[in-house]
């Protein structure tokens, strides 16, 4: 069979109709092929990003390593709504030991298979945001400088959830949390310097570090692909938006998705060896209001005075993002 | 083989023959003797089929010997005081995971004020996290203890302490017998885990559990510890059969048939004890020695036999529960007939401060006449502590307690000068 060449988009996104492209093009997710490995009757609330995006992640890990595969995970959401034991939804072989440690324990997993000549059996470890870049940042550091042949999955939803919607370093500026409440002259988070893991990740130099988003599924599906044609350690960072911490309506958790990347809030992009190798543009930017305003965390900027100072300080970011990495130009 | 080398030299030979699989370095004096020289076995090609992982942190040592174990190899790291608290959450995680690590801790002070040399008080904060705790006398001890814990370990599926007095043992070069591959094997079967991470049959571990099966967890770890008191006096048998010596066990008494006083310690200041205790029963005092070498499980009957003829115990300890007074001695109390009063406290050498045969055999003495307070820090200079008192009473800006000492002692010292 023969295929033409086409470019075919849905209504407001990139996605390619999964049935016009040839089989082994398909999303992982659309096929027998997926594995289910976090298997349905998990206990996240409805429309949570991070169980979406760990589904894909390790659907197409297991896919990329022919069921091969195990998995460290972080304390955190995806590991309580995930085993409240004696059910476990994971359909492959994981452990969560703490939250600090999920890189450390990946790594001794994998010299464990590395020494009983295993080398087909592969490992991903994973952990929200506060679990990689906080309490476990030192251990993922590690881990990267070793360069241990791990994939690190982070699932960023800018806070801890688990413990109800607390900042983190990866808790954007502004951002209404419990610990940095809407209320005093400059309400929600500080804009602070920031913590860019995924540049710190190439900083290592190790040789696979990209960024996901759960509305662009068959670009994370095929991002977790290229992690693993490599040896070594491979860092990939997807954000996931958290229905319950920013406050949206559970159906509009892939919106919330595809719009952190369309006004440039969060780039999308792949590097090798400390370079960018890719990036995923948009086509039209969105203004970053249309992101903010489905987000109850971002309410007091909108009311009961609407602070554009704000917003215009948000909007500068996003568009910092979009020349740096070049996401309104051309191929 | 018979050697003359260093004690962490003879610790990680005998590691060595255990075959590890994984060893986690992280550099902490006084343990770090043994690390390097594992790496220099690994890298050198004497030692394969193991990987060798220079970690960020002692915490990520612990976190990798998890991710080993619980894959299916045989695991192995070492550390020291400030390391052993670093690593504290990943230490409780290995027991409750029931992970057979074997960890030696080369006893070292915890800081502040950070201080290097040996006590016990780095161990002792660990005592109840679920691992089982073993205590080296010698250096000879000390290498036949990780064969044995390393059996211990796997036939349980619990981790393993081996702890051995920093400096004094880990430092010192002694004549030991090496045993050799041959004999190891023999000793130590092949490494069969009892839950395993494997594609091929995959499983959950570490998930979380609610009060609904909690207690039954720990009731099921504290069960499968204690299964050590049955399994090491039997073992230990078999050691002496196959290697030709006694090592390890639950306790060693000396000279305590007939003792009035039984003085209980753990590790190398047995030696010191023994010394004393020469010397007061050649004066003919009746006094013996208990040398506790597994302190975790917690021995309780066996300690009661031993000391059952006893009048008095003095229990010798190189720790401090701060507010409470001695440690072991609080678990000696718990296996003793007599009257609790009678089991006296003497928190001795803290920090590395020396304890010698005169001051032993003076609180001994004071013990046996009936005028030793329950709890006594041996050789503790009570002029330094008192002038300080004396400051904090004065001042409230008295400022720093240790460097206030440490300006008396150089006072002292100019004056005597
Ligand atoms: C050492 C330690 N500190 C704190 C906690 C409490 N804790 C558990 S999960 C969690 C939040 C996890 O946040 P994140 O890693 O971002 O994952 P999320 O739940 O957001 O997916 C916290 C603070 C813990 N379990 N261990
Ligand atoms: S709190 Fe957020 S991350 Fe956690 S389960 Fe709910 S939606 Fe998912
Ligand atoms: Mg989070």
């Amino acid at each position: 069979m023969s295929f033409q060449p086409i470019k075919f988009y849905q209504t407001g996104t990139f996605t390619v109709g999964n049935r016009l492209l040839p089989d082994n093009e398909r999303s992982v997710q659309s096929t027998v092929r997926r594995t289910n490995s976090l298997n349905s009757g998990h206990r996240a609330c409805q429309g949570c990003g991070e169980a979406l995006g760990a589904r894909y992640a390790i659907d197409a890990a297991m896919e990329a390593t022919e069921g091969q595969l195990i998995a460290a995970n972080a304390t955190g959401c995806l590991e309580v709504f995930s085993t409240p034991y004696p059910e476990t939804s994971w359909q492959i072989p994981w452990i969560h030991s703490l939250f600090g440690n999920t890189a450390a324990v990946a790594t001794g997993i994998a010299a464990a298979m590395r020494v009983k000549g295993r080398s087909e059996v592969r490992v991903v470890a994973q952990g929200g945001d506060g679990g990689t870049t906080d309490i476990g940042f030192g251990c993922l550091s590690g881990m990267f400088e070793r360069n241990d042949d791990v994939l690190y999955i982070c699932y960023d939803n800018g806070g801890y959830m688990n413990t109800g919607v607390q900042r983190s370093s990866a808790t954007p500026p502004a951002a209404r949390t419990a610990t940095t409440a809407a209320v005093g002259p400059t309400p929600g988070n500080v804009f602070g310097q920031g913590k860019d893991l995924p540049l710190i990740a190439m900083a290592h130099g190790i040789p696979y570090v990209a960024t996901a988003i759960v509305s662009e599924l068959r670009d994370l599906e095929a991002k977790v692909r290229r992690a693993m044609e490599f040896r070594g350690a491979r860092y990939l960072h997807i954000l996931v938006p958290c229905p319950l911490g920013w406050g949206h309506d559970s159906s509009l958790t892939i919106r919330m998705a595809r719009l952190a990347h369309e006004t440039g809030i969060f780039p999308v992009f792949e590097a090798e060896g400390g370079e960018v190798t890719g990036v995923s543009r948009i086509r039209r930017q969105v203004p970053v209001e249309e992101y903010l305003k489905p987000q109850k965390r971002y309410a007091h900027l909108f009311s009961p005075k609407p602070r554009e100072d704000v917003i215009r300080r948000i909007q500068e970011a996003a568009d910092r993002n979009i020349r740096k990495y070049r996401l309104l130009e051309e191929a | 083989m018979l050697k003359q080398i260093e004690g962490s030299r003879a610790v990680a030979e005998a590691v060595a023959l255990c075959r590890p699989e994984v060893i986690c370095a992280y550099p902490i004096s006084p343990q770090t003797h043994i690390v390097e020289a594992l790496g220099e076995l690994v890298k050198g090609g004497e030692l394969s089929s193991c990987e060798f992982i220079n970690v960020e942190s002692e915490f990520a040592a612990m976190s990798v010997a998890i991710g080993a174990a619980a894959a299916g190899a045989r695991s192995y790291t070492a550390t020291a005081s400030q390391g052993l608290l670093f690593m504290a959450e990943a230490v409780y995680n290995a027991a409750g995971l029931g992970l057979p690590i074997v960890m030696t801790v080369a006893n070292r002070a915890i800081g502040a004020p950070i201080n290097i040399w040996n006590d016990h008080t780095d161990v002792m904060s660990q005592r109840d996290c679920g691992w089982i705790l073993l205590f080296a006398e010698t250096n000879q001890e000390a290498l036949d203890l990780h064969i044995e814990a390393f059996r211990l370990a796997q036939a349980l599926s619990l981790p393993v302490m081996v702890c051995m007095d920093g400096f004094i043992l880990t430092h010192a070069y002694e004549r030991v017998d090496m045993p050799s591959q041959e004999q190891v094997d023999a000793f130590l079967p092949p490494f069969d885990p009892r839950q395993v991470l494997d594609p091929a049959r995959p499983v959950s571990m570490g998930a979380m559990v609610g009060p609904e099966a909690f207690m039954e967890v720990r009731y099921l770890e504290h069960v499968r510890q204690m299964r050590a008191l049955e399994l090491i006096p039997g073992w230990a048998e078999q050691f002496r059969d196959a290697f030709g010596r006694d090592s390890g066990g639950l306790l060693h008494a000396y000279r305590t048939e007939d003792a009035e006083t039984i003085v209980v310690a753990l590790g190398s200041v047995l030696g010191t004890i023994k010394d004393t205790v020469d010397e007061m029963r050649a004066r003919g005092e009746r006094i013996g020695v208990l040398g506790i070498t597994c302190f975790r499980p917690w021995p309780a009957n066996t300690v009661r036999d031993a000391l059952a003829g006893a009048k008095r115990i003095v229990v010798v300890e190189k720790s401090i529960a701060v507010g409470l007074g001695g440690i072991v001695s609080a678990n000696v109390r718990t296996s003793f007939a007599g009257h609790a009063d009678t089991v006296y406290t003497v928190v001795a050498g803290l920090g590395g401060r020396s304890i010698t045969r005169q001051s032993l055999a003076r609180v001994f003495a004071s013990a046996a006449a009936g005028t030793l307070p329950p709890l006594t820090f041996l050789d503790l200079d009570h002029g330094l502590v008192e002038r300080a008192l004396a400051r904090e009473r004065d001042t409230r800006h008295s400022g720093p307690v240790a460097e206030g000492l440490l300006r008396d002692v150089g006072l002292v010292a100019a004056r005597i000068s």
